[in-house]
């Protein structure tokens, strides 16, 4: 992924598709590759699980975070901090941007866009969870998409193929809907950047599409290291 | 739907209401239910049904008093200040007998609080949803597929016993994501001779009212509608058990801290330490008996909650003072930690032993 690798890498899509993990992960595995990166919390709709949720680990990794001032805390307030513009027009870090759920997490963007399309150095990957209920098939997923794009005005450059069912996710759980992501990728007309797991279940899921003869559909498979959440 | 899905917990009280035939949704935005509105908002249009958002809860609670009147199934939800004000809609549908399904996914009180879960509420659900004399079932899910299951099992309660069925989540138990599989149930139609729907000039005049000018009367209603309240006590109390058998300690906890409080459980017995959980399913009515049949080996009780102490004088009084009740709690939007309860378990070990030793 990184010898194409642009500055900016937006992550959005229906809420609880998985977009905070991957984005977390992703800014991650620049981090690794020698790259100077910022992750950035874009959403003010989801009080509750969030990038922020994970400050220290980026800080140990030495990853940049910027967040509303007010994540995690009690004030349920829309705001986004200005050390977003920073990371929008100073060029010399790579972006991570965790975009808020659905087009009402991504109607904050709009802000940022001019400054994102006249750089025109940027990723903007749709997440697709096809096990979560409004988005179980290609039309419902692709409504999403659209929908986002509108509220964004911006459109979206890749599908990233993340359907999971928590810790109860095996391959199957992704390759059940493979004729689903075909549907969507002729249907939006965007490539499949990467599929994304759980990092156990990539030998598992790469043995099972090695037979697979459509290669554009899962070129990539990307492993997560997922972050705790939650007390069992 | 009987294939997994990934479903927040609001959701899936949400697509669990639609399974249950309710097409009536009225409510008013407040974190951590949000969800649940906009789910609805999504999902009600597709399938014929009507979602409102109305101008203030008090509104939302009194359009579930119209539908309710006219027989069919109708919901609102909302997060603990929200609730607060649905008090008043709370107390007309119980004076009027009419069946309702509240969801109340509860965050820190009193007053604003914040937006953080908590299980604050709990006086409020099982003693204080309003003025006068009446209850509600609650239900305290622990899982998003008990969100589902409990929420359909709500519907059902509630127009069998012609009351109002509250869900009391907490805030983690709305957002948080888990796969959920949806069972259509059988929709037993409920005969409701009561509804106000036409009399086609075949019957007398139906009235749905909570307001009684003869005293005698309004005692009656009183009286009549405790007697179904003893019904249920005795039929309906619901809890799951977990390690009680041989428990020296019983850990009593619902919806989210009775998951951080299994954790707890399996690191003491891992220990050595004979503990268990006592999770009540239902509120109201309180698992008395499986308490009071703990009690007659268990030396003491530890409460884990989200609030100060709210369930303690009722594990006490379940269990008839005959063993001390501890509390293990965490407020504020917190929770109390595994390592947290495994050390008020071991607190409890310790003077279980001492006081055992002669002096």
């Amino acid at each position: 992924m990184i010898t194409t690798q642009k500055r900016i890498s937006l992550f959005c899509g229906h809420y609880g598709s998985g977009k905070t993990n991957i984005a977390i992960n992703y800014a991650c595995m620049l981090r690794a590759a020698g790259l100077a990166v910022s992750v950035a919390d874009m959403d003010i709709v989801n009080p509750y699980f969030r990038t922020s949720d994970s400050r220290e680990m980026l800080q140990r990794a030495g990853i940049g975070l910027v967040c509303s001032p007010y994540a995690g805390s009690n004030v349920d307030l829309a705001a986004l901090p200005k050390e977003l513009y920073d990371l929008v027009r100073c060029r010399d870090v790579y972006a991570v941007m965790d975009v808020g759920g659905d087009e009402r997490g991504a109607l904050a963007l709009g802000r940022y866009v001019p400054e994102i399309l006249e750089e025109d150095n940027y990723a903007m990957y749709f997440v697709v969870n096809f096990a979560r209920p409004l988005t179980r098939t290609a039309d419902q997923a692709f409504d999403i998409l659209r929908e986002i794009e509108q509220a964004a005005g911006m459109r979206c450059t890749a599908i990233v193929h993340n359907t999971n069912l928590a810790t109860q996710t095996t391959p199957q759980t992704l390759l059940h809907y493979i004729d689903a992501l075909q549907q969507l990728r002729q249907k939006s007309g965007l490539p499949v950047a990467f599929w994304s797991a759980e990092h156990t279940l990539i030998p598992a899921l790469a043995d099972a599409l090695a037979a697979h003869t459509d290669k554009a559909l899962y070129h990539e498979l990307f492993p997560l290291h997922l972050q705790a959440k939650i007390t069992d | 739907m009987s294939e997994k899905v990934l479903m927040k917990g609001n959701e899936a009280i949400a697509e669990a209401a639609i399974m249950a035939g309710c097409r009536h949704y009225f409510g008013y935005p407040i974190t951590p239910q949000t969800e649940i509105a906009a789910y609805m908002a999504k999902r009600m249009p597709q399938i014929g049904g009507c979602f409102l958002q109305a101008e203030s809860e008090i509104a939302a609670i009194n359009m579930v008093y119209g539908v309710s009147s006219a027989g069919y199934r109708v919901m609102t939800s909302s997060s603990s200040p929200g609730i607060a004000l649905k008090s008043e809609g709370l107390s007309y549908l119980a004076g009027a007998d009419l069946p309702a399904l509240v969801v109340n996914v509860q965050r820190g009180g009193p007053g604003l609080g914040g937006i953080q879960p908590s299980q604050s509420d709990y006086f409020q659900a099982t003693k204080a949803g309003g003025h006068g004399d009446f209850r509600m079932i609650v239900l305290a899910p622990a899982s998003v597929q008990e969100m589902a299951n409990l929420t359909l099992c709500g519907f059902a309660l509630a127009d069998q016993y012609r009351m109002t069925a509250m869900i009391l989540a907490d805030g983690t138990m709305g957002q948080m994501m888990e796969p959920v599989s949806f069972e259509q149930p059988p929709l037993q139609e409920v005969e409701k001779p009561w509804a106000v729907r036409g009399t086609e000039n075949m019957r007398p005049h139906n009235i749905i009212n909570s307001l009684y000018l003869v005293p005698e009367e309004l005692e009656r209603k009183n009286v009549e509608r405790f007697a179904r309240y003893a019904e249920i006590e005795k039929k309906e109390a619901r809890c799951e058990e977990y390690h009680v058998e041989d428990a020296d300690i019983i850990v009593v906890g619902f919806g989210i801290a009775a998951r951080v409080a299994k954790s707890a459980v399996d690191a003491a017995r891992a220990q050595g330490i004979r503990v268990g959980l006592i999770r009540p399913i239902t509120l109201w009515p309180f698992p008395k008996e499986a308490l009071y049949r703990a009690a007659t080996h268990a030396k003491r009780f530890i409460s884990v909650e989200l609030s100060m102490g709210q369930m303690v004088e009722d594990i006490s009084l379940a269990i008839h003072c005959k063993a001390p009740v501890d509390l293990c709690f965490r407020t504020g939007g917190m929770i109390p930690s595994p390592e947290q309860v495994l050390n008020s378990i071991t607190d409890a070990k310790t003077k279980i032993d001492t006081e055992r030793t002669p002096c």
